[in-house]
Formats: C-alpha cells, structure tokens, sequence
C-alpha cells in the first residue's frame, strides 16, 4: 500500500498522512461455517513463504499447539456441551483481529515498526522491529510472536500485499465452505446481519457478530453461535481492551516523566542561578599561608581554637 | 602525622563509584531510547534499534552487580541518626546555603543517605523487573499480567533512578569540593567540617592524641 495510506504509526507523536479516503476493509471468519479443514493455514503458509517446525500431536486437533512467528493463523478446536447436552464442535481461526485501536501499535517504541493503514490493516514493519516484544505486552488478544530467528515480532498481515493490489487475502481465496469472506468494513457487517438472522431462525438465539468496541472495533470479525460467551470459543476475550497497565505506561507516564525530568535539571540551573553554589570559605580554618602546600607545619595546621574542648 | 586533605574515598571506592555512573548513563540513555519516542533518537549511540535492545538489559545488570559494590562499601554510613531528622526539616535552609542553622551531620547528610536508599530501591526493582520484561531470557516463564505490571514499574523506576541521579548531579555541581572528592579522592578541611562536621570530628579524633601545642604547650 502506499505510503499515503499510513494513518498511524507506532512511536510518532505527529499526525500521520490522513488526506487520502480509504475504505475501511474487514474479514468476517463465520465460526458457524467453519469445518475446521485447516485450508486456510495452509494458503497462509503458502503465500507467505512460511514453514513452521512440524510439531507432535498433543492430543487435540490444534495443529500446531500454538501460533508462531511462522504460523500466522491457526485453528482453535473447542469441544462444547450444551446444556440441552448436545456436542458443539466450535472451530474458531485464531489470528490477528487489526484492531482499530491496536495495543501493539500503542507500546512499539520503535518509529515505523508498526504501522495501521487507512484501510484498517495493521502491519508489522520487520525491518524498523526491534525486537523488545513490547507489541506482545500491550496486544490483547495474545497475537504477536518473536522469532527465535531473527528476533522480529511477526503475525498475520491480513495479506497487505495482496488487497494492496485488490485481491483477497490468502485464507479467504482458499475456504472452501465460504465461512471467510472479506471486503469493505460495512458491507462485511451487513452480511454478517444476514447471516445472525439465518442462525437465530434456526435456534442460535444467541447468535452475533465480534467486533469488540474496546478495541475500537476489528478489521477482523466473527460470526458466533454464542456471542454471549465468547470465552466458549479457545478463550476469546469478552471485552477486549489495552490493558490499562499498558495505557499507563504508554500513555500519560511518558510525557509526564518526560516533562518531571527537564523540571528537575531546570530547578537545578534555577537554583544554581539564584542562590548560587556552596563554597568553603578557606579561612573558615586559619592556618599557613599556601593552602595548596600539604605539608605545612602540621601542629599549626589543625589549630582551631574554636573547636578547642569539644569531645 | 597530620595531614592537609582528607581522604573521603579510595581509589577503589572511587573506580566503583564512577563504573556506576558510567553503567547508568548507559543503561539509562538506553532505557530512554525505548521509554519515549522523541528519545528515540538516543539508540543510535548504542548502534540502532536492535543492539538498543540486545545491550540495555546487559548493562543494566551489570550497572546493579557494581552498584551492590557500592552498597557493601557505603550501608553503614547511611545509618540515619537523630541530627538527620532536625536537618532534613530545616532543609529549606540547606537549600540556601546556610549550613550554620542545620545541626552537624555525619559522613553523608540525610539527603544523600535518602538518595542511597532511593538508589538501592530502584536499582532492586529495575533488576527484578527487568528480568521478567527480558524476552531472550526470561519473558516465556511469566504470565502477560506480570509481565504489564514489570514493564510499568520498570518504568515508574527508571524514572524514579533518574530523578534521583539529576538531583545527585546537581547537589555535585552546587556544593563545590564534592565533585573532586570523588574524583580525586581528597577533600579540605574546612570542607569536610563545614558539611559532615560529626564525620569531621570522628576522623580527626584519631590525631588528638597529639594535640595542639597551645593544650600541653
């Protein structure tokens, strides 16, 4: 994308580009399509070049167990009882949600390493990242991952480079049962409406769209059964929000701190200035003539007869 | 003998006491680099954004392993006594020069034994917090909520080191004789008795014994 379309970025305190109108894009995962075939990991892995360790089965259909630096998306199988004691399979893409407010981007101290695009998308910049894993702190949905390679935080970059040249991306194009679909941000709420009333109807009553306000909403959403419990599908957070440690401190704390340290140094010029340094005034001890002459007669020199009789 | 100067601190007790301040300026420059943007600017002494990050946890353990060299040579002097109290409420005359309506402090005033404690506090938190935000090592064995809260009292006290550090800098700039003191080691008499009078008589009462001609005269 253009470097017009950058409209936030992590360690600057200016306002970015913001003259140009993007719409806003989003990718809508229906959780209540999803058959768990793991074709868009796949794709994932596929377009982006990425090739993670083959791991062991640990006795879930999590494969693998967790997201890394090379798996950017993953899906989380969660087995659910009822209470009417039916089984639900609940089979949720596990990835970054490009928060409209995104908390990585809020901690980066590194200008540039992250980025948010008009569109919404919300990139890592490899070649500005540190390293610091400060992005892992502040993101609320546990997304970002550091290379043990390169020592680079990494994480799904809602294919940029592809819907930068109007594709879709990567997981979308591949789904077979067209439980992901992506497109502007409304039409993708629209859709999801279309779809919540077609599961209401046949007894989700429950059912709803995830695009949590906390975070100023996602470019990233889901469809849910249970939109009451997101918890149900692998610990989705209720209320995501930036953590209100991170927001203290990458937030009032830095200009404040910045601000209590230039007054320190300024009170001390002030001071020096008004009341001036403490000095010693060498006749406050009478003796020889050259103060710089260490050995003058020494009985003379420890003569004071001010002190004389004190214990 | 007697002798003009005094000997504050020995060369050994100096040599640690300025690895510290050079550590603390390294690991401090650095920690700013990575606390606000507009500082960001300082990773570039330390050769860009990575090696920022690779190095300051480095020389911030390091700064603490010297510092407890400090700490083992000077806790016994910051023993706070009954003088300290009367002179840190008569502080607002320290602070205008006049030393005479304060009561005779020992080798450090109560100033400089709240800054040692303060230094010692901070330097135990940036360690222990520190090593839990450490992500080559450590991160992986601690929880998120840890982890936020290490990263802001991290924060709260590099800070805190900081303030303290500019304060003890300017009280070295304001009280002329104590920046050579440290360096050079020595400091005059008349210094020595008009700031740490207790200290003063404690270390001349060992050449009493030889004392003025004018008493045995």
């Amino acid at each position: 994308m253009a470097s017009q379309d950058i409209v936030a970025r992590s360690a600057t305190t200016t306002v970015p580009s913001s003259v140009r109108n993007l719409e806003e894009v989003a990718k809508l995962i229906d959780t209540t399509k999803c058959i768990g075939c793991k074709a868009c990991q796949v794709a994932c892995s596929e377009w982006n070049e990425l090739r993670d360790e083959v791991g062991h089965n640990h006795g879930t259909y999590d494969n693998p167990q967790d997201l890394t630096a090379e798996t950017w998306t993953l899906m989380r199988f969660t087995e659910h009882e009822t209470d009417a004691g039916n089984l639900e399979w609940l089979i949720r893409k596990d990835g970054c949600m490009h928060c409209a407010e995104p908390g990585c981007l809020a901690a980066c101290p590194s200008p540039g390493a992250i980025i948010k695009h008009a569109n919404g998308i919300v990139d890592f910049n490899q070649d500005h990242c540190i390293g610091c894993g400060y992005c892992i702190t502040g993101c609320p949905f546990n997304i970002p991952r550091i290379s043990q390679k390169d020592h680079k935080a990494y994480k799904c970059t809602l294919c940029s480079d592809r819907v930068a040249v109007g594709l879709e991306p990567a997981c979308v194009k591949t789904c077979p049962t067209g439980a992901i679909v992506f497109g502007t941000k409304e039409d993708m709420k629209e859709h999801a409406a279309e779809r919540i009333v077609d599961l209401k109807s046949r007894g989700f009553d429950n059912a709803g769209l995830y695009d949590p306000a906390g975070v100023g909403g996602t470019h990233v959403m889901y469809v849910l059964h249970h939109a009451d419990t997101p918890k149900l599908y692998a610990g989705l957070p209720v209320d995501p929000v930036i953590s209100p440690l991170v927001s203290l401190w990458k937030g009032v704390s830095k200009p404040l701190a910045l601000l209590a340290m230039g007054a320190a140094v300024l009170a001390g010029f002030f001071h020096y200035v008004r009341i001036g340094p403490n000095r010693v005034e060498e006749d406050e001890l009478p003796h020889g003539p050259d103060p710089a002459v260490h050995e003058v007669d020494p009985s003379v020199h420890t003569y004071d007869p001010k002190r004389e009789g004190r214990p | 003998m007697i002798r003009k100067h005094i000997l504050r601190y020995t060369a050994n007790q100096r040599t640690n006491h300025w690895l510290v301040a050079i550590l603390f300026f390294m690991a401090g420059l650095s920690g700013l680099a990575l606390f606000h943007p507009a500082l960001f600017w300082l990773s570039h002494l330390f050769g860009g954004g990575p090696w920022t990050r690779i190095l300051h946890p480095y020389m911030g353990v390091l700064m603490f392993l010297l510092f407890l060299g400090l700490v083992l040579r000077f806790w016994r002097a910051n023993y706070f006594i009954a003088n300290d109290r009367t002179w840190l409420r008569r502080i607002d005359r320290v602070m205008v020069n006049d030393e005479e309506s304060v009561p005779p402090v020992g080798k450090y005033n109560a100033g400089q034994k709240l800054l040692f404690w303060t230094l010692l506090l901070c330097m135990l938190g940036l360690l222990f917090t520190g090593l839990v935000i450490w992500r080559a090592w450590f991160s992986a064995y601690f929880g998120i909520t840890v982890i936020r809260w290490a990263m802001l009292l991290h924060a709260l006290a590099g800070f805190v080191l900081i303030l303290s550090i500019i304060v003890h800098i300017y009280a070295g700039i304001w009280i002329k004789g104590s920046v050579s003191a440290m360096m050079h080691g020595w400091v005059s008499r008349p210094w020595a008795r008009k700031h740490h009078e207790l200290w003063y008589r404690e270390i001349t009462r060992d050449e009493r014994p030889d004392p003025p001609l004018s008493k045995k005269g």
